[in-house]
């Protein structure tokens, strides 16, 4: 069986009182460089800033480049959706949250073409397996919109129409 | 004892001296709900609430006590129905009560002369100003207890008798590590405590509670920090972690808790500074002006020598104020069973053996 060493407590721990001050030191100067840094800024001197607050809405957290954000449809080069309703985001999502009705798309190569493609951003969890699951990379999740809160929930269903015209944050 | 005789004159000075007073502090404790925020914010490498605004000016986030003040006066005012009513009402009230009247005794600067008598800047200068402090801190305890018995509810219950226990256990330690002083000082009174303080030892070295009796004075503040359950001593309340006595409470009575807090804050750094750190004095400044141990003098009208002192007092209050907002955000809360044994096992024992040294010290020198 191991044995597990008892770690002694030096006078200094047990006494308690050196740690404390110790602790109030720690904090203390931590306040008094951040107390520093914005009177200086009072005066419009930049200072090295200690703060991590992001003023939302005057700034924003930069969004990384992975992270799942609005979905978008991707185009062709020549302009054409990518998205040849094939159903596999539908089948693969989760939340059940986007709705394709197919069409048939006259081209004898890409068969088929969404006649609406909606997704209920109100049931999206943003996984992102809708994304892993197309195989012709129609949709993404990269607009780096995150924004996307609204009043009345009809509008948090998003059209093809909606979904084709955004653009990706980072193409 | 007092070179006035009680005649309107009188009465009509301790009533200015009362509303100064409840003016002053009541408005300290707003603004101490707006220190509490913003300091635990630089602190923590934070900005802190700054966006209430009036007119688009955003001061920094003064304005968010008012705000506050304003959302509690307009919430429902909710009594358990089945708790009693006349209690969960009276619960409150006494909690202010009790810290508000402990700060009667606090001397906040030396004497006033108007027209030709003297008003000394303090409220109420009784010859057992010492115990009635701690008097007034006991009925504190009425308004925890009450809060929790009167909510009809076992989880609020059960923190009003944990609040209950910390502070009786805390009160015996509290008078106890004072104790010391009073030998030193020689009086209850606080303002000759306060006077005592200018002293100087040795003709150099003001004689200051804290040079004095060292480990009273650590003491003292961990007690006092106990009694008013400040963190790291809140185990009553418990905040986020556990359901605290004033757990029924809404609206305006829970900002009188709130603000009974606070304000027990403020009775706290003033009796430090009273105990401790020579209350209104500063070294070497007597009525007529400065007399050093060097000899330099520098005179001084009277009213100018009063208003140093009492904007000394109050730089001192503050800056205690600070260190237990500091001391709230920087340690851990206590365990509740911690909180007690820590009152009774080694505050006590070491408070009686201060007493005993002090003791013989005073009578080997005397």
């Amino acid at each position: 069986m191991p044995i597990r060493k008892q770690v002694k407590m030096g006078w200094r721990e047990e006494i308690y009182l050196p740690e404390l001050l110790r602790g109030i030191w720690i904090t203390s100067r931590h306040f008094g460089r951040n107390l520093w840094g914005h009177i200086l800024a009072l005066f419009g001197i930049k200072a090295p800033s200690y703060t991590v607050t992001v003023q939302y809405p005057e700034e924003r957290f930069p969004v990384p480049i992975r992270y799942r954000t609005l979905h978008r449809l991707t185009r062709h080069p020549d302009g054409t959706p990518r998205c040849t309703a094939c159903m596999c985001c539908e089948t693969i999502c989760p939340a059940e949250c986007i709705y394709i009705v197919a069409g048939e798309y006259p081209d004898r190569r890409i068969e088929k073409y969404p006649v609406s493609f909606r997704i209920d951003l109100s049931k999206c969890v943003f996984c992102g397996f809708c994304v892993e699951a197309c195989p012709e990379d129609a949709i993404r999740m990269d607009t780096g919109i995150v924004e996307i809160s609204e009043y009345d929930r009809g509008r948090m269903m998003y059209e093809k129409g909606d979904l084709l015209a955004l653009e990706g944050a980072w193409d | 004892m007092t070179d006035f005789g009680i005649d309107g004159f009188y009465w009509a000075s301790k009533v200015v001296l009362c509303l100064v007073v409840l003016f002053g502090i009541l408005n300290l404790a707003g603004f101490l709900g707006w220190v509490e925020r913003k300091q635990s914010a630089v602190m923590q490498d934070r900005i802190g609430a700054n966006r209430a605004s009036i007119m688009g000016i955003r001061a920094f986030g003064l304005f968010h006590p008012i705000a506050d003040a304003l959302k509690a006066l307009v919430k429902e005012d909710f009594v358990p129905p089945t708790g009693d009513r006349k209690l969960h009402f009276l619960a409150p009230v006494i909690s202010l009560f009790a810290v508000l009247l402990a700060y009667s005794v606090i001397p906040f600067g030396d004497y006033v002369a108007v027209a030709g008598r003297k008003i000394p800047l303090q409220i109420a200068d009784i010859d057992v100003g010492f115990l009635f402090v701690f008097a007034a801190a006991s009925l504190g305890v009425y308004g925890v207890v009450l809060a929790g018995l009167s909510s009809n509810n076992k989880y609020a219950l059960l923190g009003a008798m944990r609040g209950a226990a910390q502070m009786i256990a805390y009160e015996v330690t509290l008078g106890l590590t004072v104790l010391g002083i009073c030998l030193i000082y020689g009086s209850l009174r606080l303002n000759d405590i306060v006077r005592a303080q200018g002293e100087l030892l040795g003709g150099w070295v003001p004689m200051w509670g804290v040079l004095l009796q060292p480990l009273g004075f650590v003491l003292f503040v961990v007690a006092i920090a106990a009694e008013t359950r400040r963190i790291p001593f809140d185990a009553p309340e418990g905040e986020s972690e556990i359901i605290g006595y004033f757990i029924e409470y809404s609206g305006l009575k829970f900002i009188a808790f709130w603000m009974s807090e606070f304000v027990a804050i403020i009775v706290a750094a003033g009796l430090i500074t009273t105990f401790f750190f020579g209350g209104w004095q500063i070294p070497f400044l007597l009525e007529g002006g400065f007399h050093t141990p060097w000899g330099a003098t520098w005179a001084l009208s009277h009213d100018l020598v009063v208003l140093l002192q009492v904007g000394a007092f109050t730089l001192k209050v503050l800056f205690f104020i600070w260190l237990l907002m500091t001391v709230r955000w920087t340690f851990p809360r206590f365990r509740f069973d911690q909180v007690l044994a820590l009152g009774w096992k080694n505050i006590l024992p070491l408070a009686l053996i201060n007493l005993l040294v002090t003791g013989l010290v005073v009578a080997l020198v005397r």
